[in-house]
């Protein structure tokens, strides 16, 4: 099992959530984070005051997969997401040890 | 003018009374005389309350929403508890001591050039049917109330340069003693019958009376307070520019009692100055942003709402004397070089005047001011004769001697009275404070997300 961490722009999610869906991922996590990295920030000016805003509002989707699964999925975000601008974010992925469905109790596979 | 209508009015009445049949004469001549000697105006009346209202909007909540959305989150609630403070506060103290002292004439009258007279203090002789020679078709309660609006916004507009830094208590001291001893005794210099007025000093609605004069005071409060913690450092940017977008559309809505109601009458010179003020303001909120525009590569919102307050400030000591095409002049003048003085000369000089009040106002009620002398026009209003428009170059010069009187006296009265709190009270909050946010330490309150 994997945990696949993306960093996508953030009006890319529609797109990256409906192909998932169509390959069958269950559910997913979405979370408003802020953060650069080649693209570094930008500039705002007010009045002539230049104000240098180094992290850029980007949303963070948590996945987690059955082993299988994962070059699909990579594919289908990296796909969706991508704009070929700089700032399109990256993908993490991280192997998964555990998952446990806290209602009923099932583990692993059956929880995912 | 305001005579010649009465009279007009007067001879009306004669003309109904005689139509009547020669039985009635004597009760028509009698009520005849009678409306005679009530000289008011209910067409006046009723505009110049609505235009007291419609000033008062400017300060809360215009004033209050344009300054707060500029403010960072933690002071925007102390921010707006400035307005509010110095709308209550100065209420009362007009009341009690301010119009007497700026709109009755002194029994003395080398005194009366400089200050008004004592006798209405708590306003006890303005009875029902009181009405003022400064305003002879309506009721003296109504100036005295339209004039108060006016008192109420020139202290407040100062805020605008003691953003984030200064304690309430401070604010408030700092409100009434300002309005004492620098708003009252320059509205009656200009206005109140004091020697700028009889020197022939042109300012319609308060150039130099209400925004040279805030603005001064508010270079002087900068560069006493000091500057903010962080400045160049921290990210200052505007917490909510919606908020400054609706205060400074407020601002400009409410902006027609302020210049159309300084007619203190509803008549030709109210139009005109109600016209000119909306043509200059849209002058000059174009001529801010394609300033703008071309120099920084993006027409900013703030840029656009800024030119369009810059444009308000310059026309109020020229409405009512100038056309529209002076008008126009007015206006791009006002949005370029109150673009230059906000973002450049700050910048080069390095005062932390924290929302441009005297960049804005300062600047924009001088160069108003100034330009009133240039383009004031016979033909608009007899009272002003200018130099462009007319070939009365000498206008300019009583014009100067009414920026330089105001600049000097306010500049060094504000000195004293924040240098004398200063020492009674202290001006400023401490660094923990300041870095903490005004809202949550002076007020006990924030503004929350949820």
């Amino acid at each position: 099992m994997k945990l696949i961490t993306a960093i996508i722009k953030p009006f890319k999610l529609d797109e990256v959530r409906e192909s998932l869906s169509a390959l069958g991922v269950q559910g997913m996590t979405v979370t408003e984070v802020k953060g650069y990295g080649r693209q570094k920030g930008h500039t705002e000016i007010y009045r002539g005051a230049e104000y240098a805003v180094s992290f850029l509002p980007k949303l963070k989707i948590e996945v987690a997969v059955k082993g299988e699964m994962l070059d699909a999925v990579i594919e289908a975000i990296t796909s969706k997401a991508k704009t070929g601008q700089i700032g399109d974010g990256k993908i993490f992925v991280t192997p998964l040890e555990q998952v446990v469905r806290i209602r009923t109790g099932e583990t692993d596979g059956d929880a995912l | 003018m305001r005579m010649q209508s009465l009279k007009k009015a007067g001879l009306k009445k004669a003309a109904l009374a005689s139509l009547a049949g020669l039985g009635t004469l004597a009760l028509t001549a009698g009520s005849a005389f009678a409306a005679a000697k009530d000289p008011l105006n209910s067409g006046d009346t009723a505009w110049m309350i609505t235009s007291s209202a419609l000033v008062l909007m400017m300060t809360i909540p215009g004033l209050g929403l344009f300054y707060g959305g500029m403010v960072r989150k933690k002071n925007v609630l102390a921010t707006l508890a400035q307005s509010f403070g110095a709308t209550a506060l100065i209420t009362v103290l007009w009341m009690i001591i301010g119009y007497s002292i700026a709109f009755t004439a002194n029994p003395n009258a080398g005194t009366n050039q400089f200050v008004g007279g004592f006798s209405y203090l708590f306003l006890t002789p303005m009875g029902l049917n009181a009405v003022t020679s400064l305003a002879g078709t309506i009721p003296e309660s109504v100036y005295m109330f339209f004039q108060m609006t006016f008192a109420i916004i020139t202290p407040a507009l100062i805020a605008g340069a003691l953003a984030d830094r200064m304690k309430f208590s401070a604010f408030l001291w700092f409100m009434g003693l300002w309005l004492i001893f620098v708003y009252c005794p320059i509205a009656h210099w200009v206005w109140g019958g004091g020697w700028l007025g009889t020197l022939g000093a042109l300012d319609y609605a308060g150039g130099s009376v209400v925004h040279l004069n805030a603005g001064t005071a508010a270079l002087v409060t900068c560069l006493v307070l000091g500057k903010r913690i962080g400045l160049g450092t921290e990210n200052m940017s505007p917490h909510n520019l919606v908020l400054s977008v609706i205060g400074a559309s407020l601002l400009w809505v409410g902006w027609f009692g302020f210049n159309a109601g300084s007619a203190v009458t509803a008549g030709y010179n109210a139009g005109m100055a109600a016209a000119a003020t909306q043509i200059a303001t849209a002058a000059a909120a174009l001529a801010w942003m394609f300033a703008e525009w071309i120099i920084a590569k993006k027409p900013s919102v703030l840029g656009m709402i800024s030119g369009a307050v810059a444009g308000l400030v310059a026309i109020t000591p020229a409405s009512g004397f100038v056309d529209p095409v002076g008008a126009l002049i007015i206006g791009i003048a006002a949005g370029v070089v109150c673009y230059i003085s906000a973002v450049w000369v700050k910048k080069a000089i390095g005062y932390d005047d924290s929302l441009d009040a005297w960049g804005v106002h300062g600047v924009g009620g001088a160069l108003g001011a100034m330009l009133t002398g240039a383009f004031a026009k016979n033909a608009i209003n007899s009272a002003g004769k200018g130099w462009l428009t007319d070939g009365n170059g000498h206008q300019m010069l009583i014009q100067f001697y009414d920026v330089a009187a105001v600049f000097v006296y306010c500049g060094i009265v504000t000195f004293i009275i924040l240098k004398v709190i200063d020492i009674i009270i202290g001006l400023r909050v401490s660094p923990e404070v300041e870095v903490e946010g005004l809202d949550i330490n002076l007020h006990g309150e924030s503004v929350h997300d949820h």
